[in-house]
């Protein structure tokens, strides 16, 4: 990997007091961001790029606490002086959304109207929600325009969706491994992973935290099954084949092929960390997604509200949003005349391809990032 | 004669487009006809290409580029979206001639098509000779050439008249690059080692 880490990081808390009218109708009286920042904002604050994260990103996109040294950053491998995300050139600003469950206001937060942990009670956020939210931050920060707002996945969404919302904002839109709405069979996923937090006994609508225990199988399961839809079935067939743990069959239901240990780790993993509320949350905002709704499905005339120009975006084996959807967006761009290139990168790591260090994939964002006029 | 980026075709395909049409070159490579169109004639420029190194080669040159297959037809562009869409040296490598020929004047008000004339006289004695001829605008082994269709100048009028294209204007180059000065077609079909055309089709 060329270039160097940005080192160690702090985070930095936002606090809103202007109330969030909310897609949902509920509204957030108040609350804060956590965000952190790498690399220098010009004087001409002209160098800001937003990173957005995904499902279960955070606003630690970057470098290392300083007595956390092994807890890095979740793109890390791009950011940093010499990376596509040149803390040289650029001013880089990751955060936790709405709802998230890394220090920004979500269901875990105390509601000030009980000072109990918000849980079922916290109002249902949208990616357009993220967006005015992420649109407040910037002007806490003194940025007019983002040089580009960047993601992947659900990250990538919050960029079409910004470029749309505020295109006098965003000069360059960065859309990786997105779509413009889910599919049925997405949304389908999404509603299995939810079926398993919601049916845990140990939800409590979602006011678990008062009963002092967590949905962890639900959450497990959900990661579990999520993490089989990230992945290509070429990697997991390369990665784990029908390994056994051990020499032979059991004929048990214990763990025995490796796949079964991969996936077990990564669900007790992930429980470990992540709020169940949370998890409904983002889930929630993906199948909602859908900008174009605005104009009865027409996407070309959603995105003749864009101004920026884009990069788009998508990996070969990636079954979760197809290079196909990619293609719905550049098309409709298209449609409109705007500056836009489309990369489809073959890369073997299926949606999670897009948090990958791949020196091809690198090189366009890179390439790409260089030609912007600050 | 000294050509535009050392490439005769380019010369020819320039003076066929004017400032501030939109163009589409499918199979641009790394962009370099269309940043040079965009830059000495104003035109609004997409590029089509296959190559993982041609799309990040574009993406430096600042070029509008999609990857994608041009087998797979057109479908992310609009109907009449293009004032020239611009196909060169590469109709020889693609499968589905005529579906490309269709799809180029879907997208666009006109078609410009150069390609390698098999029946250029030295690749005609190449031949004769025994060997697959390699020259300037051939300048593949058999064994490791992108071509998968080979055709003559006739031939592809021939085509062009089934399919109910016009032929707007046609520019034939001798190896050198130079025009080949005469009309007669079964002259310029041997003295002509590059062809381009500007197709259009009734509407």
């Amino acid at each position: 990997m060329p270039g160097q880490s940005v080192g160690a990081v702090k985070s930095q808390r936002a606090h809103f007091d202007q109330p969030l009218h909310l897609r949902s109708g509920g509204i957030l009286p108040a609350y804060d961001l956590v965000y952190e920042t790498y690399g220098t904002l010009n004087a001409a604050k002209s160098n800001a790029i937003l990173v957005c994260h995904a499902l279960s990103g955070h606003h630690h996109v970057a470098g290392h606490y300083a007595d956390q040294p092994d807890n890095i950053g979740w793109w890390d491998n791009i950011i940093g002086p010499g990376r596509p995300l040149d803390t040289d050139k650029f001013f880089i600003v990751g955060l936790n959304n709405l709802g998230g469950c890394h220090g920004s206001t979500g269901p875990s937060s105390a509601n000030p109207a009980t000072g109990k942990p918000w849980g079922a009670d916290f109002p249902m956020v949208a990616v357009i929600d993220w967006v005015h939210a992420q649109a407040r931050l910037a002007d806490q920060l003194g940025i007019d325009s983002w040089a580009a707002v960047m993601g992947g996945s659900l990250g990538g969404m919050q960029a079409l969706r910004w470029s749309i919302t505020y295109p006098e904002r965003v000069r360059n839109a960065i859309v990786i491994a997105a779509a413009p709405k889910l599919s049925a069979q997405n949304i389908a996923f999404n509603d299995v992973a939810r079926q398993a937090i919601l049916t845990d006994p140990d939800f409590h609508g979602g006011h678990y935290y008062e009963h002092n225990t967590r949905p962890l199988r639900g959450l497990r399961l959900a990661r579990m099954f999520g993490h089989i839809t990230y992945l290509s079935d070429d990697q997991m067939g390369e990665k784990f084949g029908r390994e056994l743990r051990n020499s032979a069959f059991s004929f048990g239901f214990g763990v025995e092929f490796e796949v079964e240990s991969y996936l077990r780790y990564q669900g007790d993993k992930f429980a470990g960390y992540f709020d169940a509320n949370t998890y409904l949350l983002m889930t929630k905002a993906l199948d909602y997604f859908d900008p174009s709704r605005e104009d009865n499905g027409d996407l070309k005339a959603t995105m003749a509200r864009s101004k920026a120009n884009f990069l788009i975006a998508s990996f070969t084996t990636d079954w979760r949003f197809t290079p196909a959807r990619s293609k719905e967006i550049v098309a409709a761009l298209l449609a409109n005349g705007r500056n836009v290139s489309y990369a489809e990168i073959s890369l073997n790591f299926g949606h999670d391809s897009f948090l990958m260090d791949d020196a091809h994939y690198h090189g366009v964002v890179d390439a790409y990032l260089r030609n912007i006029k600050l | 004669m000294t050509h535009t980026l050392g490439r005769p075709d380019f010369d020819v395909i320039a003076a066929w487009v004017e400032p501030g049409h939109r163009v589409l070159d499918l199979g641009c490579g790394d962009g370099t006809l269309l940043k040079y169109l965009i830059d000495s004639r104003g035109v609004r420029g997409v590029g089509v290409e296959i190559d993982d190194a041609n799309v990040l080669a574009a993406i430096k040159n600042g070029i509008n580029i999609i990857q994608g297959n041009l087998e797979c037809g057109l479908d992310e562009f609009a109907d009449q979206a293009f004032d020239h869409v611009v196909l060169s040296r590469t109709l020889q490598t693609v499968r589905h001639t005529e579906g490309i020929l269709r799809e180029m004047l879907r997208v666009g008000r006109e078609a410009v098509v150069s390609f390698p004339n098999f029946a250029y006289w030295k690749n005609l004695r190449s031949v004769l000779d025994g060997r697959m001829p390699v020259s300037e605008d051939l300048p593949y082994q058999w064994y490791d050439s992108p071509n998968v269709r080979f055709f003559t100048l006739l031939d592809f009028e021939d085509l062009c008249t089934k399919m109910g294209l016009i032929i707007r204007e046609r520019s034939i180059l001798d190896e050198a690059g130079n025009p080949v000065e005469c009309t007669e077609s079964r002259d310029v079909n041997f003295l002509g080692s590059l062809a381009v055309y500007r197709l259009t089709r009734n509407r």
